[in-house]
């Protein structure tokens, strides 16, 4: 099926079979590669991208589905060479180890700041909860979100 | 995943017509549920009839002391709705437990209360609320909706179209959750009507089911004394890596008499 879209604010248009997942579109058709695949059965959360505003796993959706949407992923957080706030305070803050979690981890924490701009810590914690990283524990993440909060 | 065909009806004439063209269709909504089997080739449906462009299965809206919610509303609305938080604060809470945002923001409760996975959380409120289903033929009383392990009563080519519940007095949702999935190993559901108690469990056996006997003592004497003192024998409990079935029992009772106590407070 042909699908048209909006991705980081650019149109497309493509191709794509019925059963390709919007995360293999991003990742292969559009060669936006932010985008990560860890487990592939919606439990980690590496996938994540925004479908018309709403953070999402993109690992548990047909790109047909996303036909019609508009879609963010980590490279349209910013426009420019320089970093958006929320991926320059995961940097001040050392929130990333590997970065494998990371594209994911920071579009579900913009995708709460959007809905809740002032959340306690706890909060935080129970937005992560479908995001999994092996490496950092967590501590630095979680600061890192606070951060941004704060300075809003 | 296997291959399918695709369509996205814009209404429910034209979505029975396209799952009717084929032998093996399969409604999709969310797809948290159904496209994790598909790719696990547990389910190998020969068409996809996407139901999120049909506007008339979504939304909440309330009349008469009836709260309606549409098949096609995801948890991330019914958690948030202030509809929902006024007139069923129990429904909001329980939506806004389920799995992660990133599953609230896709997973439906249609999808949900048709899939009747043993420990989802919406089919204790169904069953725990004096509530009807109503579909693309019927409208079903909810007490005849779940028929056992991942089964209920609609057809193959049925649609849920929307879940009226009845507004109770008062009620409550708890949930024992699983750390990792967020899925219930014991979820209590329990309401209070003017004529009525209901008291529903979710994840505790094969299919979600109301505790009788302890419905018709509690609604003559609301107090959590009347746990210890009736005989319900419940049996046939999930014994898993999760929890045994021992253990599932005495969840179900600590937990009923939890809700109790804090719906009498209230
Ligand atoms: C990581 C993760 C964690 C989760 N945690 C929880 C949890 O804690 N608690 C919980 O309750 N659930 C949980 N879920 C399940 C989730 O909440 C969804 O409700 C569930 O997957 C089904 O809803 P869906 O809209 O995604 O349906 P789909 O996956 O699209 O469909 C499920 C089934 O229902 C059928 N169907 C869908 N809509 C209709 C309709 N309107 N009429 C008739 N048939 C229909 C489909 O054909 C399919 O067979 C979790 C899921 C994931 C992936
Ligand atoms: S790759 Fe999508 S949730 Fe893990
Ligand atoms: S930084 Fe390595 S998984 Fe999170």
């Amino acid at each position: 099926m042909r699908i048209s879209l909006t991705i980081n604010g650019n149109p497309v248009s493509e191709d794509v079979d019925n059963r390709t997942l919007l995360a293999d579109f991003i990742r292969n058709t559009l060669g936006l590669t932010g985008t990560h695949v860890g487990c592939d059965t919606s439990q980690c959360g590496c996938c994540v991208v925004h479908l018309n505003g709403e953070a999402i796993k993109s690992c548990t959706m047909l790109a047909v589905a996303a036909n019609n949407s508009e879609i963010t992923t980590i490279e349209g957080l910013s426009n420019s060479e320089d970093l958006s706030a929320m991926q320059e305070s995961f940097r001040r803050n050392h929130a990333l180890q590997c970065g494998y979690c990371t594209p994911g981890v920071i579009m579900s924490a913009v995708d709460l700041l959007k809905n809740n701009p002032k959340p306690t810590e706890e909060e935080v914690r129970d937005a992560l909860e479908g995001n999994l990283c092996r490496c950092t524990g967590y501590h630095n993440i979680i600061k890192a979100i606070l951060d941004v909060s704060k300075a809003g | 995943m296997y291959a399918f065909e695709y369509f996205a009806p814009k209404n429910l004439q034209e979505a029975t017509k396209a799952f009717n063209s084929f032998n093996d269709s399969k409604w999709l909504a969310g797809g948290m549920t159904l496209i994790p089997s598909m790719k696990l080739r547990m389910n190998a449906p020969s068409a996809l009839i996407d139901l999120s462009s049909i506007e008339q299965l979504k939304g909440i809206s309330i009349k008469n002391n009836i709260l309606s919610i549409g098949a096609m509303t995801i948890h991330a609305d019914v958690a948030n709705s202030l509809d929902v938080i006024n007139s069923l604060p129990a429904l909001a809470s329980l939506a806004s437990g389920i799995g992660d945002p990133q599953v609230r923001n896709r997973g439906t409760i249609g999808g949900s209360i048709a899939n009747n996975d043993p420990a989802a959380d919406y089919p204790s409120a169904i069953l725990g609320l004096k509530s009807k289903i109503i579909t693309s033929k019927k409208e079903i009383d909810a007490g005849n909706f779940f028929n056992g392990f991942f089964s209920t009563s609609l057809d193959t080519d049925e649609l849920i179209v929307k879940i009226n519940f009845q507004i109770p007095e008062s009620a409550i949702y708890l949930k024992f959750a699983n750390p990792v999935s967020r899925y219930a190993i014991v979820g209590i559901f329990l309401s209070k009507y003017h004529d009525e108690v209901r008291v529903a469990v979710t994840g505790a056996a094969s299919c979600v089911f109301r505790v009788n006997e302890l419905e018709e003592g509690l609604f003559h004497d609301f107090c959590s004394s009347v746990v210890d003192k009736t005989d319900y024998g419940i049996t046939n409990l999930n014994d898993d890596i999760h929890a045994n079935s021992e253990y599932r029992r005495y969840l179900i009772k600590v937990m009923i008499k939890k809700a109790i106590s804090i719906l009498q407070k209230k």
